[in-house]
């Protein structure tokens, strides 16, 4: 499985990169911000998209209303520290999948993946 | 400043250092800031807006910063590397983002992406109308002390998002 990290933080994009790997994936792509990862979304064509939301240049939430235009099946999982309920029926309006608010355990990143992936392929 | 403003960043505190770094924080009393005297030597910054506005920073000495890190990234980082300040920018980041999620129901308040300043012994200014509670925290790394300096908006005079450093 491919999956693509977008977040301004590399902490935070390593962190989340050590619970794949603890779930068996290795092929991670990474993106620092909407824009970087509209640049190389579509050449990794990932399984998966983790996605921050306040990042510079671009947002995540203006990074899924974009790529949604293009590809409205990849199932995609909001990481974020916005925690309001709005904001959480903002986004899955906007069309994610799942909604992980930071902090988070590694145990909770991996059931959200799964459990994403689960229901889409089903 | 509202009370109803500091419990959510003491339990926000809590939460992301115990779940992200296994560090318990003892949090004791919040006091006002009297003076803009130099604090620490890392400090993660964050502007609020929208329906509250102001400056919340989470201020570390070296030492205590650079456990604290290690903790949170699992390797040891230099303290003048760009990681090291994107940790602390991203701790300061979860703090803000759990603290407003309790305190905005019916607010709507959005965070600016974090700066960090690196320097020994140095200040950061803030605009003189809006008060500035400190609350300050032990852990087994050391202490470290959070400042809040935030009002809602319309409730005084003066732009409280707007912060510069100064070394000393």
């Amino acid at each position: 499985m491919k999956v693509m990290l977008i977040d301004d933080s590399k902490t935070m994009r390593n962190i989340q990169r050590s619970v794949l790997r603890q779930i068996g994936i290795e092929q991670v792509e990474e993106a620092c911000d909407g824009q970087d990862a509209l640049s190389k979304v579509t050449a990794f064509a990932p399984d998966l998209i983790l996605v921050d939301w306040n990042m510079p240049n671009m947002d995540g939430l203006t990074f899924i209303k974009t790529y949604r235009k293009i590809d409205k099946t990849t199932p995609m999982i909001m990481v974020t520290t916005e925690a309001e309920k709005s904001r959480v029926i903002e986004a899955i309006k906007a069309g994610v999948n799942n909604y992980v608010v930071k902090p988070f355990t590694p145990d909770l990143l991996s059931q959200r993946i799964n459990e994403t992936m689960s229901k889409c392929a089903a | 400043m509202d009370a109803g403003y500091i419990t959510p960043f003491v339990k926000s505190i809590q939460n992301v250092f115990s779940m992200m770094l296994q560090l318990p924080v003892t949090v004791n009393a919040p006091e006002l800031k009297q003076d803009r005297a130099p604090t620490h030597d890392v400090s993660g910054i964050i502007g609020m807006s929208g329906d509250v506005i102001g400056t919340i920073i989470l201020s570390f000495k070296a030492d205590t910063a650079k456990s604290v890190v290690t903790l949170f990234c699992g390797e040891k980082l230099e303290i003048d590397s760009p990681d090291f300040a994107d940790a602390v920018g991203e701790l300061v980041n979860m703090v803000c983002g759990g603290a407003k999620a309790l305190f905005t129901d019916t607010k709507d308040v959005s965070i600016s992406c974090p700066s960090v300043i690196v320097g020994s012994n140095h200040g950061v200014a803030l605009p003189s109308d809006v008060p500035c509670v400190v609350i300050p925290c032990q852990t087994d790394c050391g202490d470290f002390v959070i400042e809040i300096a935030i009002r809602e908006a319309g409730a005084g005079a003066g732009q409280a998002a707007a912060s510069t450093s100064t070394s000393a």
